[in-house]
C-alpha cells in the first residue's frame, strides 16, 4: 500500500473553525498542497482576509499576515514590493474583496501587481451572520435581505472575474468551484496556474473559488454543494477569463 | 480489470460529521456512525466495508476537514 | 557636509531616504506633493521602490505589508489623507510594526483648505484610529529640525516597533531654509527576526496581526503595549524652553506658531514685558514634566495655536491648576499675527497684575 492523500505539509496541524461542511477547508487544502508542490512553501507569504478567513494566518504554515478589511491586496504590494522574489498571495471573501476591496483589488490587478489572489465568492456575508454581498444572487434571502435579494433596490450580483479580466494587468482570470472531486481537481489546477504566473512574473492573478455557506443558506452540507451546482454557477459560469500569452 | 485495492483512515478527532465524503464514495461504504460521538461532539465518518474501498481518494479531496487519509495497492 | 536650500517637503523626503528610508506608499494631497515627487524620483537610485497607491487606505496599507516585511517604508499626506490613514496605524500599532508617517497638515473640518493649520492636534496625538494605541508624534519648528527628526523618527520607529509622526503645517512644507544633512544618534536595535521574508522550511512562520479574539489575551497586549508607551513617556519626551527667566507669562507653542511666538518675545523684551516659550518638540508623549520648570514669576500660561484650541486640553493637564491658562488661536488656514498676540500677552498681564 502507498500513501496517495494526505495531510499537506502547507497546513499546521491546527483544526479549522469553519463550520461543518463549509468548503473554505477544501480551498485552504488545494492553495496548501499547490505551494508544497510548488516547493514555494519557504518563500510563501500570505494575507488573511477580515470574514470567515480571518484566521487563516493559524492554518497555512508559512509566513503570514492578518489584514485589514479588504485591504489585502495593498498589504500584499507591500510585502511584493520588499521581497519581489517571495511568493505573496492574498486568501479574500466576497465581502472582503467584492464590497469594501473593491478598489484594492482593481488596482494591485491595475499596477499588475505580480501577487496570486484566492477570492471565495459564497454569495453572502458568513462571519457576521449571513448579510446580503455583492455576490448575493437575485432572489437569495439574506439577513439584510430579507425578502430575497430584489434589483430595483439592490441592484445586479458583482461577476468579479469578468470584471477583472477587463484589466490589463490581469495576467491570469480563472473562475472554478469546489462542490464535487472533479471540480476540486479542476480548481486546483486553476490555482496552481496563478501561482505559476506569479513565479513566472508574468502580472496579477486570481481565483475566484464559488463555495458553500450551508449555515447561513440555511442548508445541510450536501443540499449546500447542489445549490451551488443548480444556482451559482448559471450566473457565475466556471472557466478561464484570461491566460498569459493568450 | 483487476480491482483497484484501496484503504482510507480516518482522523476521527478532526471530523466534523458534515457527511460531504458520504455522497462521493463511488463504492458507498462511508457512513456516519450515529453511535458514537467525537471529542468535538459530532458523529465521525467511518468506512464499515474496507475492503470494498477503491482508492479513489474521492472522499479525501471533499473532505473539508483533511479527516483522510488514503492509501492505495500500486501495480498489479 | 555644507548646509544647502531645501524646500520643506523634499528636506523631509531627502531625511528620510538619509534615514534609511527604502519604501514610500503615497497617494497625492495638497501640500505635501513634493514628497511623493521627490520619492518618485529618488527611491529608485538607492535601490528602493515608490508606488503611488490608489488611496490613502491602500498607502497605509502598503506601508503595514512594507513594515511587516522588514523594511524602513514611509508614507505621508495631508489632514483629510491622514484621517483615511487612521485604519491602518490602528493595524500598525496593534501589529507592532515600525513606520514613519508624515501629516503636512492643512485646514480641516472636512475638505476644509490648502493653507497651514494645526487642527490635526487631536488627530496626530489621539489618532483618529481605534483601541489603546499611542502614536508617537514630532512636531520640528524648523527645516534643519524636520531633517533631524525625520531621519531620527526610523530609528525609533524601529527602537520601539510602533509608528512614528512627523508633524508638519503646509508652511513647514512649503518654506525654504538652509539644512544640513548630520549624523543622527544610531540606537541599538534588535535583528527584525518577527520580519516575514519566507520560513525558508527553517523557522516557524512569522506571523503579522493584531487580532486576539480571547480578550484575555488582548488585555495582556493592550497592558504590554501600555508599558512600552510607558517607556516612551520616560525616554521619549522633548521640548524647549527658551527665556523664561523672570518671565511673567510662558507661551506654549509648537511648530509653526512656536516661530511666531519667538519674535513675539524679541518684540516685547524691548518694551521690558518678559514672555518666555515652552515649545513642545513632542507632542506625544506630551512634555508634562517641563512644565515643573516654570519659575515662580510665571503668573499666567498662554497657548498659541493654529485651531479654535486644542493643545491647549494637554496644557490644561500639565499645569494641573498651578497657572490661569489663557488662549489665542487661528484657525481655517490663518497664521497669528505677531501683533495680535502682543496684543493677547498685555491684555492677560493688565488683568494679573
Amino acid at each position: 500500500m502507498e500513501t496517495i492523500f494526505r495531510k499537506t505539509e502547507g497546513l499546521t496541524d491546527a483544526l479549522f473553525h469553519y463550520c461543518p461542511g463549509c468548503t473554505h477547508g477544501i480551498i485552504h487544502r488545494i492553495v496548501a498542497e499547490t505551494l508544497e508542490e510548488l516547493d514555494v512553501l519557504g518563500k510563501a507569504i500570505g494575507v488573511a482576509p477580515v470574514g470567515c478567513g480571518v484566521l487563516a494566518y493559524e492554518y497555512f504554515n508559512c509566513d503570514m499576515y492578518q489584514a485589514a478589511h479588504g485591504r489585502a491586496p495593498a498589504v500584499a504590494t507591500g510585502i511584493k514590493r520588499v521581497h519581489p522574489d517571495n511568493i505573496v498571495f492574498t486568501y479574500q471573501g466576497d465581502g472582503d474583496l467584492a464590497s469594501i476591496g473593491t478598489a484594492e483589488i482593481v488596482h494591485a490587478a491595475h499596477r499588475g501587481e505580480k501577487i496570486t489572489t484566492i477570492f471565495v465568492n459564497n454569495t453572502i456575508y458568513g462571519m457576521t451572520g449571513g448579510q446580503m454581498a455583492p455576490t448575493t444572487l437575485i432572489g437569495q434571502k439574506a439577513t439584510t435581505a430579507p425578502y430575497g435579494r430584489e434589483v430595483a433596490h439592490a441592484g445586479y450580483p458583482l461577476r468579479i472575474a469578468e470584471m477583472l479580466a477587463t484589466i490589463q494587468g490581469a495576467a491570469f482570470v480563472e473562475r472554478v468551484a469546489v462542490n464535487t472531486p472533479a471540480n476540486i481537481r479542476k480548481a486546483k489546477n486553476a490555482i496552481r496556474k496563478a501561482f505559476e504566473t506569479q513565479i513566472k512574473g508574468e502580472g496579477f492573478s486570481i481565483v475566484e473559488v464559488l463555495s458553500t455557506c450551508s449555515t447561513n443558506w440555511g442548508l445541510t452540507p450536501i443540499e449546500a454543494l447542489k445549490w451551488l451546482e443548480e444556482n451559482m454557477i448559471p450566473y457565475y459560469p466556471l472557466g478561464n477569463f484570461r491566460t498569459p500569452g493568450r | 480489470m483487476a480491482k483497484v485495492k484501496g484503504r482510507v483512515s480516518f482522523q476521527e478527532e478532526r471530523c466534523k460529521g458534515c457527511e460531504l465524503c458520504t455522497i462521493f464514495c463511488p463504492t458507498k461504504i462511508i457512513i456516519i456512525d450515529k453511535n458514537r460521538i467525537n471529542a468535538k461532539g459530532y458523529h465521525p465518518a467511518t468506512v464499515k466495508e474496507m475492503d470494498k474501498c477503491i482508492g479513489c481518494a474521492n472522499c479525501a479531496m471533499i473532505c473539508p476537514d483533511i479527516v483522510i487519509t488514503v492509501e492505495r495497492e500500486m501495480g498489479k | 557636509m555644507a548646509k544647502i536650500l531645501m524646500k520643506g517637503n523634499e528636506a523631509i523626503a531627502a531625511a528620510a531616504i538619509k534615514g534609511g528610508c527604502r519604501y514610500f506608499f503615497g497617494y497625492p494631497i495638497t501640500p505635501q506633493n513634493e514628497i511623493p515627487e521627490y520619492m518618485a524620483r529618488e527611491l529608485q537610485k538607492v535601490g528602493g521602490c515608490f508606488v503611488q497607491a490608489e488611496s490613502e487606505l491602500a498607502a497605509i496599507n502598503m506601508v503595514y505589508g512594507a513594515a511587516g516585511s522588514g523594511a524602513r517604508v514611509m508614507t505621508s499626506s495631508s489632514s483629510p489623507g491622514i484621517a483615511l490613514k487612521q485604519e491602518g496605524i490602528s493595524y500598525i500599532a496593534g501589529a507592532e510594526l515600525p513606520c514613519v508617517i508624515v501629516n503636512i497638515s492643512r485646514g480641516g473640518p472636512g475638505l476644509g483648505g490648502i493653507q497651514p493649520s494645526q487642527g490635526d492636534y487631536f488627530q496626530n496625538t489621539r489618532g483618529g484610529g481605534h483601541g489603546d494605541y499611542r502614536t508617537l508624534v514630532y512636531a520640528p519648528a524648523t527645516l534643519q529640525e524636520s531633517v533631524d527628526l525625520v531621519m531620527e523618527a526610523f530609528e525609533v520607529a524601529d527602537y520601539y516597533r510602533n509608528p512614528v509622526i512627523i508633524s508638519g503645517d503646509g508652511m513647514i512644507g512649503q518654506m525654504m531654509e538652509p539644512v544640513e544633512f548630520k549624523e543622527i544618534p544610531k540606537r541599538e536595535l534588535p535583528p527584525k527576526d518577527w520580519a516575514t521574508d519566507g520560513t525558508k522550511g527553517k523557522r516557524k512562520p512569522n506571523i503579522i496581526n493584531s487580532l486576539y479574539l480571547d480578550p484575555e489575551q488582548l488585555e495582556k497586549h493592550n497592558w504590554r503595549l501600555k508599558e512600552k508607551y510607558d517607556r516612551m513617556v520616560q525616554n521619549e519626551v522633548r521640548y524647549e524652553m527658551y527665556n523664561l527667566e523672570q518671565a511673567e507669562i510662558v507661551i506654549v507653542a509648537y511648530g509653526t506658531t512656536s516661530r511666531v511666538v519667538k519674535n513675539v518675545i524679541s518684540i516685547l523684551s524691548k518694551e521690558g514685558i518678559r514672555v518666555g516659550l515652552l515649545r513642545p518638540i513632542t507632542l506625544w508623549p506630551y512634555p508634562e514634566k517641563a512644565f515643573d520648570e516654570i519659575p515662580e514669576t510665571i503668573k499666567a500660561l498662554l497657548s498659541v495655536e493654529m485651531s479654535t484650541g486644542q493643545m491647549i486640553d494637554d496644557i490644561k493637564i500639565a499645569a494641573n491648576g498651578r497657572w490661569p491658562v489663557y488662549f489665542y488661536g487661528r484657525s481655517g488656514g490663518m497664521v497669528p499675527t505677531p501683533d495680535a498676540i502682543i496684543e493677547k500677552v498685555k491684555e492677560i498681564l493688565r488683568g494679573q497684575r
